[in-house]
């Protein structure tokens, strides 16, 4: 089985987030760059797993510039058998999936595997895109997922319940949480990691639909009125006559 | 030219909150768009059901029904999108952020080649373009989104944009066409279940959500009770999924579930700045917290620091006295 896993660079879950010239650009000074979570807790060791069980080939793609190289080097490192960079930066959601999609087509992949969305942009948009693009079935929002003799069997999140669904592959699939468990790169792997094929692509022309103008931080929250303990009737009426959220 | 939306409809042929919201939020945008906000449903709800669209602005609702919309399908409900779309030349397509909506959004997008922006919290501003603002970094920021193309499609984020009746208006419904090959149909669903008695938390308007500080998996009754007075969804912090105190799906946090509730109610949690990128969309948290210094009493609007097994009685016991 030939798999490929699709993944981003964000800052580090615990990051600070602040904007410099005049809040048109995230302030990347002092963040820790990490592997969008989405993508490497679910899709990436999924698919070492679904590897472990029936083997076959890794590969994993990013669209970015070179300072996307240590996220590879550790999905690598995990256990990816090789990578692919696509060197565009890494913007608009229709522009990247344009990159991706002939990548697919040529590949021949099995399953093509993301995150549900990224923890920075939050656009939930690439499987689908790059689905529609290669004209492949998108599950999204998976919870489980099994191969058996080129079919998948997958659980997926619906409105207040969930859903058992099988297709043939190939297929691409969004990942989230249920999928599987965190894993921590080993020694041997870090070292191996590092002399693993990654191929640099230079992008294909395609359209930016959309560019981000500018951001803006939340309003700061008023300080917290605090409602001494045994006086929670009290509490239920401010949420009532205050808040009115009850 | 038109403003296309996305009827979303559950198995049983209703229309929830957050799709009512993604249909006010089309109306509103069609308006300051000069032109007509016209629906476009899949699936075998009845024509009563959507006719009551128009009581939202909602003058024309085309729907797609038969075998093949009876459930939700990826491709087979975009190709309707896209049949309404080319019936009405949709220039915008609104979708609610849900389940539903983030799975056609991008198929719909990619397809019309339309600029996307997910999760939108407010009105398109069209002094300079056409702008739309979004929730990003996990609810930590906003960011406003230029969209370039002709065509566009937008999500709107849950409990982000208000229901308002317009009238007493009924929409025409008028069936749509869509013609749909056995080949269409490549994802098959083999079993699908709701889960039962709980308020689904993408749902609920009151979340009451517990943590570590509740000891061990026998204490949740008191956070029951709670949520049941309340008539509120049932979430968790991560430690607690993760210890299988909780299951997975009442996660709610960075990694797991965002939720916009109207008011979110964090017993014994800490508030990592990781749970809070899940829960700070909401309208007004509470955060109940035996740790005077607990950072989620910084996130919060009300506080109270004590002892959650001695405050979550007598709370629930209040807000029974207050619902009688």
């Amino acid at each position: 089985m030939k798999l490929l896993v699709c993944i981003s660079k964000t800052p580090d879950t615990t990051a600070r987030i602040a904007f410099t010239d005049n809040d048109t650009r995230f302030d990347e000074s002092g963040i820790q760059f990490i592997i969008n979570p989405y993508d490497e807790w679910y899709a990436l060791v999924r698919a070492l797993e679904l590897k472990e069980q029936s083997g076959g080939e890794l590969h994993i793609l990013t669209v970015g510039g070179a300072d996307t190289e240590p996220i590879i080097r550790k999905a690598l490192a995990l256990g990816g058998d090789e990578a692919i960079r696509i060197n565009a930066e890494s913007t608009d959601g229709f522009f990247i999936a344009s990159q991706i999609a002939p990548v697919i087509r040529e590949g021949g992949y099995d399953l093509v595997l993301t995150g549900k969305e990224t923890i920075d942009y939050n656009g939930s948009a690439l499987g689908g895109m790059i689905a529609a693009l290669s004209d492949l079935p998108y599950i999204s929002l998976a919870t489980s997922l099994d191969v058996s003799e080129g079919t998948a069997t997958l659980r997926r999140e619906t409105e207040g319940g969930e859903e058992v669904c099988t297709v043939s592959l190939p297929a691409v699939v969004s990942c989230m949480k249920g999928m599987a468990e965190q894993r921590i790169p080993n020694m041997r792997g870090i070292m191996a990691a590092r002399s693993k094929p990654l191929k640099v692509l230079e992008p294909v022309a395609a359209d930016t639909l959309t560019t981000v103008v500018c951001y803006e931080q939340p309003a700061p929250k008023g300080a917290v009125k605090m409602i001494d303990p045994g006086n929670e009737e009290e509490l239920v009426r401010l949420l009532h006559e205050e808040a009115k959220v009850i | 030219m038109s403003v296309l939306l996305f009827a979303d409809t559950t198995p049983e042929g209703k229309i929830k909150k957050n799709v009512l919201e993604a249909v006010c939020y089309g109306v509103a945008a069609a308006a300051l768009m000069k032109t007509e906000a016209v629906a476009v449903a899949a699936g075998n709800a009845s024509a009563d059901a959507l006719s009551a669209l128009g009581r939202y602005g909602v003058k024309k609702v085309w729907q797609a029904e038969g075998e093949a919309f009876e459930r939700f399908d990826g491709d087979v409900y975009t190709k309707a999108l896209l049949a309404a779309a080319a019936k009405e030349d949709a220039e915008l397509l609104v979708l609610p952020h849900n389940f539903h909506g983030r799975a056609l959004a991008p198929l719909a997008a990619a397809r019309l080649r339309a600029g996307l922006v997910s999760g939108a919290v407010a009105l398109p501003l069209l002094e300079d373009g056409f702008v739309v603002k979004k929730g990003v970094f996990s609810g930590k920021a906003f960011a406003f989104v230029r969209i370039d193309s002709p065509k566009k499609v937008i999500t709107v984020s849950p409990n982000a944009f208000p229901v308002k009746e317009a009238g007493e208006d009924t929409a025409a419904v008028m069936p749509l066409e869509v013609p749909v090959k056995a080949e269409d149909i490549r994802v098959r669903v083999t079993s699908a279940e709701q889960l039962s008695g709980a308020v689904p938390l993408t749902d609920a308007s009151v979340i009451v959500s517990g943590g570590r500080g509740l000891k061990g998996p026998e204490n949740w009754p008191l956070l029951e009770e709670l949520a049941a007075a309340l008539g509120a969804g049932l979430a968790c912090s991560r430690p607690v999924a993760e210890a299988g105190w909780r299951p997975h799906h009442e996660h709610v946090g960075q990694t797991g579930l965002t939720v916009r509730p109207d008011l979110y109610m964090a017993v014994g949690i800490s508030g990592a700045i990781q749970h809070l990128a899940g829960v700070n969309g909401s309208k007004c948290i509470v955060a109940i917290n035996k740790d005077p210094d607990a950072p989620f009493f910084k996130a919060a609007d009300y506080g109270i620091a004590g002892d959650a097994f001695e405050v979550l009685p007598r709370l629930t016991e209040a807000v029974k006295k207050y619902k009688s």
